[in-house]
């Protein structure tokens, strides 16, 4: 089992690299000079010559990928070609505003869906089960930027219960935070549901046919107890799986929610960075969302360990 | 029908009320009979076997008795067993739950899909009592599952209660489950083809912990199987089942030996791996068991039997002092010829 | 014994399997995917005979007329009749999904395929680095695309086909896998048939059906990564019409208008949701022992 674990972290070590040097080489193929990008055609040679030295550019790229990634592991991000900030602060204080939409996207998701799925799993013979499958289907459907579009109309336009955009630091008004966090997490949480209901429903039907379920049975469980202390454990490896896949979309998704809804997020980052050319602030988001994704992964593959036992003795 | 009770035809019945009643027990998917009027009862301490091949609805019957099965299914007639107060047919989840387990018992056919690959064997076979609370709480609870293993003769029972049950071989997993089977002492343990998914060298293990542990516990027995030999050495009485209805039944000493049906003759026949026609060849039974729905009307076994008339296309009566001894055939094997060669 | 009349030693007739054509229940998602994706088809196909109006005509006299009259849908807030932008849009939508779908295909089929038939250190290395692409959401990469090169169509489609490559290759490589266990591809190898013959001649006709429904499921994600990317104003640039960007025009509007963010968003999701229901349709119907049957 620590093996595993070992071989686990080496993926995730190797993934990481891999995907940086994947990430750095995408941007360097850039057709013309980021300083020049970011400064504008009107800029002085000079001034683009001295933007260059300042930021390394001038350096050859396998330098330029070492010093970028070299001051990754340190948390220091660089500076803005732009505004000459540093990113590492704005990334922490943009990622935190994110990582709220995200991770009360995913319990909303996850609340939903776990019932839900289920009793279309119990149901799938009869006329609700197959009513709420088609529903679900649709919020499949739906994308989260459409599914907000669509809940402003109704909340904040014709029923004015709640407001249409916006961010407020949860320190700074709790109220209100939770007022504008309403629709947007909404507008993630649902769609998020829908996909997972289906998956939520598939391996709950799948549980239901395995003969330690009728064995559960003939000890004397009921149909609904049998599930909850037999079924929910072994319908949870896949029901993670797709978590994990679909956190990608979800941070995905965020992005253009955060733009439809007006947060200060880092999906606004990474948009604004793409309109002002800064382009070493895109890398280091880009980056930013790789690594979240992969180190979700690798938290999924450790949990499997703890949910199925057969796991821990493979290899 | 009334029961004849005392001895007929070689079978010693219960005087007492039998631990299992069945009367009249159908299976349908929808409006297809799988099985047909299954008469059936057991004696305290009884051991009964139920044979047939695959797809002759034997299965069907023991998942019917325990109220098991699948979704779709329906069973018919009554299931009664000795001190509940209801038909465990037709009865609802929250009565059937307190019988199941505690009055009556289930081995299955597949043990390395029995067992719950995420939970503890001990915690498996714990929770057995633990959901009747035949034990009072979880510590004895688990003190008490040791012990069953250690009666169905795991080796290290303190060590196999802490393993999941991929750490353990087919056939210590199945003692697993007869382990959880025996947990509440029940009055009637079914067994549904056990052995048939392990090695032969394990079945016969398996075989005596089954016919000690229900021996032990005066509890009764009804073992389904295709396997002839393990009939013979486990019960006292059998029923042999074809297309979902029971074509013979008798004492095992009586059957075996002096089939009258043309179906258990020819089962019998196809078992004996002496009896070679003049070819040399080993005798079978011609065709193969229809898919459910595709049995001729009138005597199912009609369209494979080497015996059969046109009188065939009628259902055959059911010819003997009761449903406990007796067969349904026009054209029976005659008494005092042994097992003959069917094909 | 035997008389002539007996029916016995006969031999099964009743053991004849039914066919798998004849199970092939046509199943409602199929049915109603079907119906939607046609239609969108229909509509795209009639954008090219007729439209009511120039979907980009400006006329500042018809600005944010409602529904009804000459203009069935209204009009926006350039005076552009949303109807016949709707029915322009589809061609958008479809030619986006055409386009990145086909992208996907070609390059993630073979390669999946040559992930299942090379050796293992060079298969799975080549799994492991078709992983890594999946942490890279298509618009994730769309953007990556457009942040270099500048937002349109072009990009557009490259970025969504490139980042829909990895489930196409990852689902090939486990059909193909199955196939190179089959007998028939183990007797092409030892009568001296080549990698490339039995990849073309065998491999790749038995898991065509997979490429069919993975390219469905592709084309709904297809069609949502174009729609948010026109939202975002890195899709189809102005002043052709595309349905994301009908909805990114529209949210100023949406206190005064709403319709005109509704029915491009509806035109949205009744597009996905078409294309899910025939690729869960065509899985069923494909292959009936994936679904429930029991």
């Amino acid at each position: 089992m620590a093996l595993r674990v070992l071989r686990r972290i080496l993926v995730l070590v190797a993934s990481l690299a891999v995907s940086s040097v994947v990430v750095f080489a995408f941007m360097a193929v850039l057709p013309g000079d980021p300083a020049r990008v970011a400064l504008g055609v009107n800029a002085s040679p000079a001034a683009v010559a001295e933007l260059r030295q300042q930021f390394g550019l001038d350096q050859p790229l396998a330098q330029q990928y070492l010093q970028w990634i070299g001051g990754l592991l340190r948390f220091d991000l660089g500076q803005s070609y732009v505004s000459q900030a540093q990113i590492a602060p704005q990334i922490a204080d943009r990622l935190q505003v994110t990582l709220w939409l995200v991770i009360t996207a995913t319990i909303l998701a996850i609340v939903m869906a776990v019932p839900m799925g289920t009793i279309m799993a119990l149901r799938h013979r009869q006329l609700s089960g197959l009513a709420l499958s088609a529903i679900s289907q649709i919020g499949v459907a739906v994308p989260a930027f459409l599914a907000g579009i669509l809940l402003i109309t109704v909340f904040a336009v014709r029923l004015g219960w709640l407001p249409a955009n916006g961010w407020t630091p949860p320190a700074q008004d709790p109220r209100m935070f939770v007022r504008q966090l309403v629709l947007p997490v909404l507008s993630l949480g649902l769609v998020q549901a829908a996909v997972l209901t289906r998956y939520v429903r598939s391996a709950v039907l799948d549980v239901l046919r395995e003969d330690y379920l009728r064995t559960a049975r003939a000890k004397g469980l009921r149909p609904l107890p049998a599930l909850w202390r037999h079924g929910l454990r072994n319908a949870a490896v896949p029901v993670v799986t797709v978590l994990a896949l679909q956190l990608a979309t979800l941070l995905i998704g965020a992005v253009v929610v955060e733009r439809v809804f007006v947060i200060p997020g880092l999906g606004s980052l990474l948009l604004d960075s793409v309109s002002n050319r800064d382009l070493i602030v895109v890398q280091d988001v880009v980056m930013i969302l790789v690594l979240a994704v992969l180190l979700v992964n690798f938290l999924v593959d450790l949990l499997y360990l703890v949910i199925d036992p057969r796991m821990r003795d493979v290899r | 029908m009334t029961t004849p009770l005392g001895v007929e035809g070689g079978v010693a019945l219960a005087q007492t009320a039998p631990v299992l009643d069945v009367r009249g027990l159908g299976v349908q998917v929808r409006e297809l009979a799988l099985v047909h009027d299954v008469d059936l009862r057991i004696g305290e301490g009884e051991r009964v076997g139920l044979i047939g091949e695959s797809g002759s609805g034997k299965s069907l019957t023991a998942f019917a008795i325990m109220g098991l099965l699948p979704e779709g299914l329906r069973a018919s007639g009554s299931v009664r067993l000795a001190g509940v107060g209801f038909d465990l047919v037709g009865a609802d989840e929250r009565g059937l739950s307190r019988v199941r387990g505690r009055d009556i018992a289930m081995v299955f056919q597949e043990p390395m899909t029995a067992l719950n690959p995420t939970m503890r064997v001990g915690d498996q076979v714990a929770e057995a009592m633990l959901v009747h609370r035949t034990r009072p709480d979880r510590r004895s609870a688990a003190r008490a599952a040791v012990e069953l293993l250690a009666q169905v003769r795991l080796p290290d029972p303190a060590d196999a209660a802490r393993a999941y049950p991929h750490q353990l071989s087919g056939g210590q997993r199945q003692r697993v489950v007869v382990a959880i089977a025996l947990a509440n002492d029940p009055a009637l343990l079914v067994c549904d083809e056990p052995t048939t998914a392990l090695d032969v060298t394990v079945q016969a293990l398996l075989l005596d912990l089954v016919v000690r542990g229900v021996q032990a516990r005066d509890a009764a027995l009804l073992f389904i199987t295709h396997d002839l030999a393990v009939v013979a050495t486990t019960c006292e009485r059998v029923l042999v089942m074809y297309g979902g209805r029971v074509v013979e039944a008798g004492s095992v000493q009586d059957v075996f030996t002096r089939p009258r049906h043309r179906y258990t003759e020819g089962l019998l026949a196809a078992s004996d791996l002496d009896a070679v026609d003049h070819r040399g060849r080993l005798a079978t039974i011609a065709g193969s068991v229809p898919s459910a729905g595709r049995f001729p009307a009138g005597c199912v076994f009609r369209n494979r039997c080497p015996h059969a008339t046109a009188e065939c296309a009628s259902v055959p009566q059911w010819s003997g002092p009761s449903r406990a001894v007796g067969f349904a055939c026009f054209h029976p094997a005659p008494l005092g010829a042994g097992p003959q060669d069917a094909a | 014994m035997s008389r002539p009349e007996s029916p016995g030693y006969q031999p099964p007739t009743s053991e004849v399997p039914v066919g798998r054509g004849a199970r092939r229940a046509v199943n409602p998602s199929l049915v109603v995917g079907a119906v939607i994706v046609g239609a969108v088809i229909a509509i795209a196909l009639l954008s090219f005979v007729w439209m009511p109006h120039d979907p980009t005509l400006v006329d500042a006299s018809k600005r944010l007329l409602p529904p009804g009259g000459d203009y069935w849908l209204g009009t926006d807030k350039f005076g552009r009749d949303v109807f016949s932008q709707i029915l322009m849009g589809s061609r958008t939508t479809l030619f986006v999904g055409v386009v990145a779908v086909g992208v996907a295909a070609v390059i993630g089929v073979p390669l999946g395929i040559l992930a299942a038939m090379a050796p293992r250190w060079f298969g799975e290395p080549l799994m492991r680095g078709n992983d890594l692409v999946l942490a890279f959401p298509a618009l994730l990469l769309a953007i990556m695309f457009s942040a270099v090169y500048g937002g349109s169509t072009l990009v557009a489609m490259i970025a969504i086909g490139v980042a829909s490559i990895p489930s196409f290759a990852r689902l090939i490589r486990s059909g193909a896998l199955q196939v190179m266990d089959t007998e028939y591809v183990m007797a092409a190898r030892a009568a001296g048939r080549g990698p490339f013959a039995i990849a073309v001649h065998h491999v790749l006709p038995n898991v065509s059906s997979l490429v069919i429904v993975q390219a469905s499921v592709s084309f709904a994600i297809a069609v949502l990564a174009e729609a948010a990317l026109s939202f975002l104003g890195y899709g189809t640039p102005p002043p052709t019409p595309s349905w994301g960007r009908m909805l990114q025009e529209s949210q100023e509007l949406l206190w005064s208008a709403p319709r005109l963010a509704i029915v491009p968003a509806v035109a949205i999701a009744v597009a996905v949701l078409g294309f899910n229901l025939l690729g869960d349709g065509l899985r069923d119907y494909l292959d009936p022992k994936l679904e429930d049957r029991r």
